[in-house]
């Protein structure tokens, strides 16, 4: 019980008045302004992985599909939950990120990996229709990539 | 305010193991409703974890991820106890953050 007053406290003076509001509302406030970086909206709009790419300065990123291991289902019966797990043995991993080359909107999210967490990340994506699931990862200032083919059989991304 | 995610975080081989389950519509902005009409995009934007006040992951999402996320990732340093709070925004500005105490 100390130790949550405490907490509260620290955020209190941290953050000043939202932090008071979470301390007495009993429930945690978070600004969308605060905090988290800006959402990447050109890289999230691009239509092909090379925009996406690009937005994230990633151009030309190395094949490496030794270092870097994709999990994807080789046939997914519903495109509309899709797991995918990406890890990687490259050191000091600073960021990972999941693309659908043929979704309309490719990039499906980019996952920053603090020191201290495990470069190794499971989601579920949507696939409108068979492509390659992409795995980018950004490793002590370069980028490498590797890539697998999933084929849908009842896309995920229709009405 | 988003409805609550379901967070299991346990200690594994000195990692802490987190998985998380956010309850969110995740639209697309493609779909089409019975009249013809788009449904308007609406889908989680950012992400971020935290154990004890120290980040551990932060993500951000597009359209492309699935209904209702999932999402496991792995950290160091987390003993049985402590607590790792998750926070959500999405492309409307409505939030969600829930906390659980590592088992």
């Amino acid at each position: 019980m100390n130790k949550e007053i405490d907490l509260g406290r620290r955020k209190a003076l941290s953050t000043g008045g939202i932090g008071l509001l979470a301390l007495f509302g009993g429930a945690s406030l978070l600004r969308p302004s605060e905090a988290l970086a800006e959402w990447n909206k050109p890289a999230f709009t691009s239509k092909a992985v090379d925009e996406a790419l690009s937005s994230l300065g990633a151009t030309n990123p190395e094949e490496n599909s030794a270092m870097i291991r994709l999990t994807v289902p080789e046939i997914a019966e519903n495109g509309a939950v899709v797991p995918v797990g990406i890890s990687t043995s490259l050191p000091k991993v600073e960021q990972i990120a999941i693309m659908v080359d043929k979704n309309p909107n490719v990039l499906a999210a980019v996952f920053t990996i603090p020191e201290g967490s495990a470069p190794e990340i499971t989601t579920r994506v949507k696939m409108g229709k068979t492509a390659h699931v992409v795995a980018l990862v950004k490793a002590d200032g370069k980028y490498y990539q590797t890539s697998k083919e999933v084929k849908v059989t009842a896309g995920g991304c229709g009405g | 305010m988003g409805k609550p995610m379901k967070i299991r975080a346990s200690v594994k081989e000195g990692m802490t193991e987190v998985k998380i389950l956010m309850q969110h519509d995740m639209e697309t902005g493609l779909r089409k409703d019975a009249d013809g009409n788009l449904i308007p995009a609406w889908f989680i934007t950012e992400v971020k974890a935290e154990y004890e006040g120290r980040i551990v992951l932060e993500a951000q999402f597009g359209q492309s991820i699935s209904k209702n996320p999932y999402l496991m990732f792995m950290f160091k340093g987390g003993s049985a106890g402590g607590k790792v709070k998750v926070s959500w925004v999405d492309n409307k500005g409505d939030s969600r953050s829930d906390e659980v105490t590592i088992s």
